[in-house]
């Protein structure tokens, strides 16, 4: 598996390290325990086809990294610095 | 029909055309009080558990392919009893004991066999962590030893005792842990669940969970729609995708673990051996291959296959504590879908959905389970209240902080087992 990191272009699975799904850029608004913050912290939809997760690229340029990938051939269709797709949601 | 000595011989010198099929191969009824989805290794030991321990026999198991298709045929079939916190270690040293039962229990031959495991370790700090599981291990019952160095040699003179990165301090042994023949423990608890009137249905996805006014009612399946009054979820890599079709997210993420194994050898490795400093543990099978692995490639996956980095670090892990096996041949490799939690610990608890039951989350060390895994989940099946082996396997523990199990001490964080 290659990423093409948008800093770096195409480099080795071996250089990233990888968070999980991409949920973790949809933490909840509220800083109290509640039944959201269990499913973002614990539940996943876990799906067998695209995905979209958080990838660092670790022995890079550590960037983090939004990956939209298919579990089940594990090919990789995008990838975007996480900070501008959490901006696209207007989190920043 | 039953195994013996002197039936094997008689099939041997007659041609052995007098074996029978050893299940039927049913169509699906109607309805049943309980539908078992998933035939693999889980599926088929609750089933069977079912039917001995609880009389309940009008039950079938949905399975999508083959009975032992999935991960309980592609496992390296390390079986042990070394887990260190409460609730493992009670699961795991109760299923060990039905492992050390099971041939003469089902009348089949699994193959297993107690070789003995011993974890290497590799530091000052490692030795002090080990000498704790051992501990517990003791405390709960089971057996452990721990070797120094020398000790280690007198078990496995071959490793790299000369190597200076990693130097060998000591190891950890559990005389009782060992390996089995995966796919015999499926065929076992399917002639026995067989044997005891439930029907074992291949070829027959779940494609639909029947819930009315939060109470199950039955599934759809390729095969048609089934009625029932319970039903467990036993899909291992799949649990996701099935506990969606009754509207649940669980905590679980899929991963891949792969495997390896080599050309049939001469017996040279005589245990189960892990690595502390890589990832990388062996056993050789009784048809001579070195049977090897090491750990997830570390990203949510449903493909069958990993990638070249963890092979390569595997290979480079054994190269550097066994540097004999280096000629050795990889005939084949291969990965198999993992039910991680964040925790790396198991779940058997009921669903927030009346009728409807869960057993899942067995990460990369089901295999050793199945025995424990089918009885405590019939049980749960059967009673509506946990076995006690298995009480800890809850699935509020994540939403409540209150009993998680996380053995390797990292948090119970999805990428972190
Ligand atoms: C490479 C590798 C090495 C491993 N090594 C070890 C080890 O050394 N020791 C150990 O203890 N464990 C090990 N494991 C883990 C162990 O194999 C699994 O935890 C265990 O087999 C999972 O339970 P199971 O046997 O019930 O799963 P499976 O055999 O995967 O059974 C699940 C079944 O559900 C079926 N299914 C899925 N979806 C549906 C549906 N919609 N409808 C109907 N049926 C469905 C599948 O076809 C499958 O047959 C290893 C796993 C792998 C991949
Ligand atoms: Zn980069």
């Amino acid at each position: 598996m290659r990423l093409r990191c948008p800093l770096c272009g195409e480099r080795d699975r071996r250089e990233f390290s990888y968070k999980g799904a991409a949920v973790a850029l949809d933490r909840p608004a509220t800083e109290d325990w509640s039944a959201e913050w269990d499913d973002y912290l614990h539940n996943r939809a876990n799906p067998a086809g695209e995905t979209r997760d958080l990838w660092q690229h670790a022995a890079g340029c550590g960037a983090w990294l939004v990956v939209t990938r298919d579990t089940v051939t594990h090919a990789v269709t995008e990838v975007a610095l996480a900070r501008d797709a959490a901006r696209g949601k207007g989190a920043a | 029909m039953r195994f013996s000595g002197l039936k094997v011989i008689k099939e041997g010198l007659t041609g052995n055309r007098g074996w029978r099929p050893h299940w039927r191969d049913p169509d699906p009824k109607g309805a049943y009080d309980m539908v078992i989805i998933g035939g693999g290794g889980h599926g088929l030991a609750t089933a069977y558990y079912l039917a001995k321990e609880h009389g309940i026999t009008n039950v079938a198991v949905l399975e999508k392919g083959y009975l032992g298709g999935g991960n309980v045929g592609r496992n390296t079939t390390i079986v042990r009893a070394n887990y260190f916190l409460p609730g493992n270690s009670e699961f795991y040293s109760h299923s060990l004991k039905l492992w050390e039962s099971m041939e003469e229990e089902l009348n089949f031959n699994v193959m297993h066999s107690q070789r003995g495991l011993i974890n290497l370790f590799h530091s000052d700090g490692q030795r002090d962590a080990f000498a704790r599981r051992g501990n517990a291990m003791v405390n709960q019952g089971d057996d452990a030893i721990l070797l120094d160095r020398e000790g280690v040699r007198q078990h496995l003179p071959y490793l790299d005792f000369e190597n200076t990165r990693f130097p060998i301090y000591g190891g950890l042994y559990h005389p009782r842990g060992g390996t089995a023949r995966h796919d015999a423990v499926a065929w076992g608890y399917a002639r026995g669940a067989d044997a005891r009137d439930v029907d074992l249905i291949q070829n027959c996805a779940v494609t639909g969970i029947d819930v009315e006014q939060g109470r199950v009612t039955g599934v759809q399946t390729t095969r048609g729609a089934i009625r029932a009054k319970k039903v467990g979820v036993v899909v291992a890599g799949r649990s996701s995708q099935v506990a969606a079709m009754a509207g649940l997210r669980l905590p679980i993420e899929s991963h891949v673990l792969q495997a390896f194994v080599t050309e049939g050898l001469k017996p040279a490795i005589d245990h189960v051996v892990s690595f502390g400093m890589g990832h990388f543990y062996i056993s050789q099978s009784d048809k001579g291959g070195l049977v090897f692995g090491g750990d997830l490639d570390f990203y949510a996956s449903y493909a069958a296959r990993g990638n070249l980095p963890m092979a390569e670090h595997v290979m480079e892990a054994g190269m550097t504590l066994m540097p004999m096996i280096g000629k050795a041949k990889v005939l084949r490799s291969w990965g198999g879908i993992m039910d991680m939690t964040p925790d790396g610990s198991p779940i058997i608890d009921r669903a927030p959905v009346e009728g409807l039951y869960l057993n899942c989350g067995w990460c990369y060390g089901g295999f050793k389970a199945v025995p424990g895994s089918g009885f405590s989940f019939a049980h749960l099946m059967a009673t509506d209240r946990h076995h006690a082996p298995a009480a800890r396997y809850r699935l509020d523990r994540f939403a409540t902080g209150r009993g998680l199990m996380d053995e390797e001490g990292t948090g119970a964080q999805h990428n972190l087992h």
